[in-house]
């Protein structure tokens, strides 16, 4: 933590940054975005297992680009997402200072996207294994039980649109939903279009999704959205061999194809 | 009762499968009529969307045809949309929504009978399983 603060401060005394988007302590016990401008709040910065949100959601907004050049302090998840907005044009090399602290109080800073590539490269991504669990549990029932299952977690969706909020991939300044000409998804929140909403959700990010978690996580009803994100991670592994987040370029595995993808399934 | 008749829609693109299926009635072969043709620029331009449209508006099941591979007016456009079906496929299945109704082929614009037989073994393939009930009864409360 001293590390980070250390550096928080220098970066921002010399005028590198504007800002250095990080986790400060939040209401109770937890955890929270801040936003350092000034050297002396430096101190402010903290970092521990409470600070999980992907803070890389912030590259993208409006009024933290303003802000002037940020400073991020990433997690493993934060680190793809980089990679992946990069990937996308969203950020570009030397636009932003990225800052990896450790457990143990240790602290990297990566130069270049390279860097981060090879960093990724050598990390594992442990899965919760009780999320692991239910994607096993929901895999091995049947069509019908799966359905069911479905039906009972996206009939108590609000369509708050929390998880989409939360997503750092989801920065579209106009999204689908907020279309009606036509109508894609329906206003209100009833089975249909809930169930079209997550759909639609899921397919979005389809290759871009760098499983955050951070939709689950937003989720006010509690829905598993992370089944249908990794369902989906998986699908691209074993048939396209891609994976978002591993490059800063153009690797989407929507947007390319190859000449000899699969197509057992067509006519 | 009457007997159950599959109501089954197509997406079909402009350049292979719509001329293709123009090619079936213009060398007069008689197909099942339980199906209803949509025209597309290209497969690349069928939303996955129209797919949950088509069974929420009472399809019991879908159709997708375009071009074969490397014959796409617009070079590629079959290629994304395969890739795309790969994906779809595996999470429509995941969330148990029946995979097997929807029947993907590709039919060029010289095969009028290929066309003719994709229809009459999706209409058989969608009678046995009958009408999609699992859509239908979705609570769509407050519908637009
Ligand atoms: S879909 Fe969820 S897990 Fe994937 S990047 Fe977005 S917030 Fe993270
Ligand atoms: S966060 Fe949960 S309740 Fe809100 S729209 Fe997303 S899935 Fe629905």
């Amino acid at each position: 933590m001293d590390e980070l603060r250390k550096k928080a401060r220098a970066l921002l005394e010399a005028g590198e940054v504007r800002v250095v988007i990080g986790y400060g302590g939040g209401t109770g016990d937890r955890a929270r975005a801040i936003f350092v401008r000034e050297p002396e709040r430096a101190d402010e910065l903290i970092f521990d297992g409470r600070c999980r949100q992907n803070l890389a959601i912030y590259l993208t907004r409006r009024e933290v680009k303003e802000l002037g050049k940020p400073a991020i302090v990433a997690t493993l998840p934060a680190l793809k997402t980089v990679l992946q907005l990069a990937g996308e044009f969203q950020i570009a090399e030397g636009g932003l200072v990225v800052l990896a602290p450790g457990a143990d109080g240790s602290l990297i800073e990566f130069k270049t996207f390279a860097d981060i590539e090879k960093y990724l490269a050598g990390a594992a991504s442990p899965i919760d294994p009780a999320e692991q669990a239910e994607m096993d549990r929901v895999r091995a029932m049947s069509p019908d039980e799966r359905w069911k299952y479905w039906l009972g977690q996206i009939s108590r969706c609000i369509k708050c649109y929390a998880c989409r909020q939360a997503c750092p991939m989801c920065y579209c300044p106009r999204c689908t939903v907020e279309c009606n000409q036509p109508q894609w998804i329906p206003v209100p929140s009833h089975e249909l279009g809930n169930l079209e909403w997550n759909v639609m959700r899921a397919m979005h990010l389809a290759g871009r999704c760098v499983d955050c978690g951070d939709c689950s996580r937003a989720c006010p009803v509690g829905i598993p959205l992370y089944l249908l994100n990794r369902v989906l991670i998986g699908d691209i592994e074993s048939n396209f061999h891609q994976r978002a987040g591993m490059k800063a370029e153009v690797d989407y595995a929507l947007s390319t194809f190859h000449p000899d993808d699969r197509e057992n399934f067509i006519r | 009762m009457p007997e159950f008749e599959p109501r089954i829609v197509a997406f079909v693109c402009n350049w292979c499968t719509y001329a293709g299926a123009d090619l079936t009635g213009t060398s007069r072969i008689k197909y099942s009529p339980n199906v209803e043709v949509i025209r597309f620029p290209c497969t690349g331009r069928i939303d996955f969307m129209l797919l949950l449209k088509a069974f929420a508006e009472g399809a019991d099941g879908i159709i997708i045809s375009g071009c074969h591979p490397n014959d796409c007016h617009y070079t590629s456009g079959n290629f994304h949309a395969r890739r795309r079906w790969i994906l779809f496929r595996g999470l429509l299945d995941f969330m148990g929504i029946d995979v097997e109704r929807v029947q993907f082929s590709w039919v060029s614009a010289a095969e009028g009978a290929k066309w003719a037989d994709v229809v009459n073994t999706t209409v058989e393939a969608v009678r046995k399983l009958g009408p999609y009930e699992n859509f239908r009864k979705i609570d769509r409360a407050g519908a637009v």
